[in-house]
């Protein structure tokens, strides 16, 4: 089963780091995706840029709104995403607590772990009635 | 052809849903954590898949699991000892270990299933804890199927396992079969847990989606598990009395979904191959003295199993066995059953008498069946007035939609 991991940071924390405390940390977390990977619980992952970075859609007055900013301002950001393989969410769990990007910042950093909903059914509902 | 690799993958899938619980059960003694059990566990069989077939399938290939496991497991640990400077001591000591596990026969790995079972039934958790591990540690079901059956979130569901696991982990609840002098309790423990996970599915209020586990089924197979590895009367005893309620199961409900009871239901519906299992079975529990709990219990479901009509029931032992449970069991449940079996035997006059003394004490006033119970002896014996009451007291404690509907309708009945 696939879960999908959103992994919040604190941008501040991340501001306030040395390069070498950078690199040890990015060090770490490859390797620790390689192992996941090399299990074959890695489904996909990325890193993302600050969140001053992000465009916010939303639907208004009949028309699609643009605005700077990620949706929620707020001190935590998603920092990434990961896809996790997992048989069950004890299972994701477990992989994930022992991702070092949770020690980053001491507390400031957490991962929030989303079952993914299987579309199977719907997709064919909606096929049907499509075709 | 024997080595195909179509052969090899049929193999270990059969290894793996067989047997994957006993390779289980060996790694956690062997490592001494479950969480590094299940990936060392899961490990040896992508390794089995990946060399039996260029290199043979091994000649003990349970030993073959467990110790490539183990071995996966060290590695694994040497490799996230990066990360936590705590596990390079584990490693050491890990390395340093004398077991050998090409030793391990298949007794000793039964006898681990069986470790399993006791460890995540232990006393010191909690009853939720005990069910949510016995069920995704031993019955092998996810989290997302378990918390689907007991109707919670998984999440809930998924905090409650983790925090078990640090309990066990932190209080050092110790991976092994109790010894003599504990068995009987700890056994208890072992015992309640599956009946809970029966009852549930038994008396689970409908309205059941697809993916919802048979826990009654669940129970029932690790009865029999259980009953295999620990041949205790109780074992035995607990095993029946499931068969025998398990076998009324497709005459206990309407195509509506309301409830029949027992009096009222078609009995040649009743599984007869689960009442001949089911019977046999509580003979030989009863054949150990004094009887525990849960083969009195199985010793009443066969009375009524025996009977080909209610008219048939041999009220007068149900009497005598109710009492004898009450002896080592005191509960005002059993005593409000001993009632209901004395007013069959007795007359309704001398049942009424009872339960009138059991909520006169100020027991089971909330509890709906003590209600309708009177209700139904109050009506028998001519007190129209009194049934109403009880009835309506009934009506207003019960919860489930099939009960509402059974009471309403007995309400009806008695007329205005």
């Amino acid at each position: 089963m696939k879960y999908i991991c959103l992994g919040y940071m604190n941008e501040e924390v991340w501001a306030t780091l040395s390069e070498s405390e950078r690199n040890t940390f990015m060090d770490e977390c490859f390797s620790y995706d390689k192992e996941l990977r090399e299990n074959g619980h890695f489904a996909g992952g990325e890193g993302l840029q600050e969140a001053r970075n992000a465009a916010t859609l939303k639907w208004q007055s009949g028309k699609v709104s643009v605005t700077d900013g990620p949706f929620v301002e707020s001190k935590e950001q998603i920092g990434g995403i990961m896809i996790l393989e997992a048989t069950d969410l004890n299972h994701a769990i477990r992989l994930l607590s022992k991702h070092p990007s949770l020690r980053l910042g001491r507390g400031s950093s957490s991962w929030e772990i989303r079952p993914a909903v299987d579309l199977t059914a719907f997709m064919e509902e909606s096929n049907r009635r499509r075709s | 052809m024997q080595n195909s690799s179509e052969h090899i993958f049929q193999l270990v899938g059969d290894i793996y849903r067989n047997k994957s619980r006993s390779v289980f059960a060996t790694l956690i003694r062997l490592l001494k954590d479950f969480d590094l059990a299940e990936d060392a566990m899961h490990d040896a069989f992508k390794a089995a898949l990946e060399q039996w077939g260029e290199k043979g399938v091994p000649s003990n290939p349970l030993a073959w699991l467990v110790s490539t496991g183990r071995f996966k497991a060290i590695d694994r640990i040497r490799r996230e000892s990066k990360f936590d400077p705590l596990q390079k001591q584990q490693v050491g000591q890990m390395e340093a270990d004398t077991i050998d596990p090409s030793n391990v026969v298949d007794r000793a790995i039964e006898d681990d299933v069986l470790r399993l079972i006791f460890t995540c039934c232990h006393p010191a958790l909690s009853l939720d804890a005990r069910t949510a591990m016995t069920m995704r540690e031993v019955c092998n079901l996810t989290t997302e199927a378990i918390a689907n059956a007991f109707l919670i979130t998984p999440s809930t569901m998924a905090q409650r396992i983790v925090r078990a696991k640090a309990q066990i982990r932190e209080a050092k609840i110790p991976f092994e079969v109790p010894p003599e002098h504990d068995l009987p309790d700890r056994l208890g423990a072992v015992l309640q847990v599956i009946y809970l996970v029966f009852n549930e599915g038994y008396y689970a209020s409908s309205g059941e989606s697809v993916t919802r586990v048979d826990l009654s089924s669940e129970a029932i197979r690790l009865g029999r598990l259980l009953h295999i590895l620990l041949p205790d009367p109780e074992v035995t005893g607990l095993l029946g009395l499931m068969l025998l309620h398990e076998s009324r199961r497709p005459a206990r409900t309407s195509p509506t979904g309301d409830l029949i009871l027992l009096e009222d239901q078609d009995r040649s519906r009743w599984n007869r191959d689960m009442i001949d299992e089911g019977l046999t079975l509580v003979e030989r529990a009863f054949l150990s003295t004094p009887p525990g709990p849960y083969t009195l219990q199985a010793a009443i479901a066969a009375l009524h199993a025996e009977a080909t009509h209610p008219d048939a029931t041999d009220w007068r032992q149900i009497t005598g066995l109710y009492s004898l449970l009450l002896r080592i069991n005191p509960s005002p449940i059993i005593e409000l059953n001993r009632a209901i079996a004395m007013a069959m035997h007795k007359g309704p006059e001398a049942g009424l008498r009872q339960i009138d003394a059991i909520l006169e004490r100020g027991d089971l006033t909330s509890y709906h069946l003590a209600h309708s119970a009177r209700a139904e002896l109050c009506r028998k014996t001519g007190r129209t007035d009194q049934a109403r009451v009880s009835w309506e007291r009934a009506l207003a404690l019960a919860q489930q939609a099939p009960e509402r509907r059974f009471i309403e309708r007995k309400l009806s009945e008695l007329g205005t």
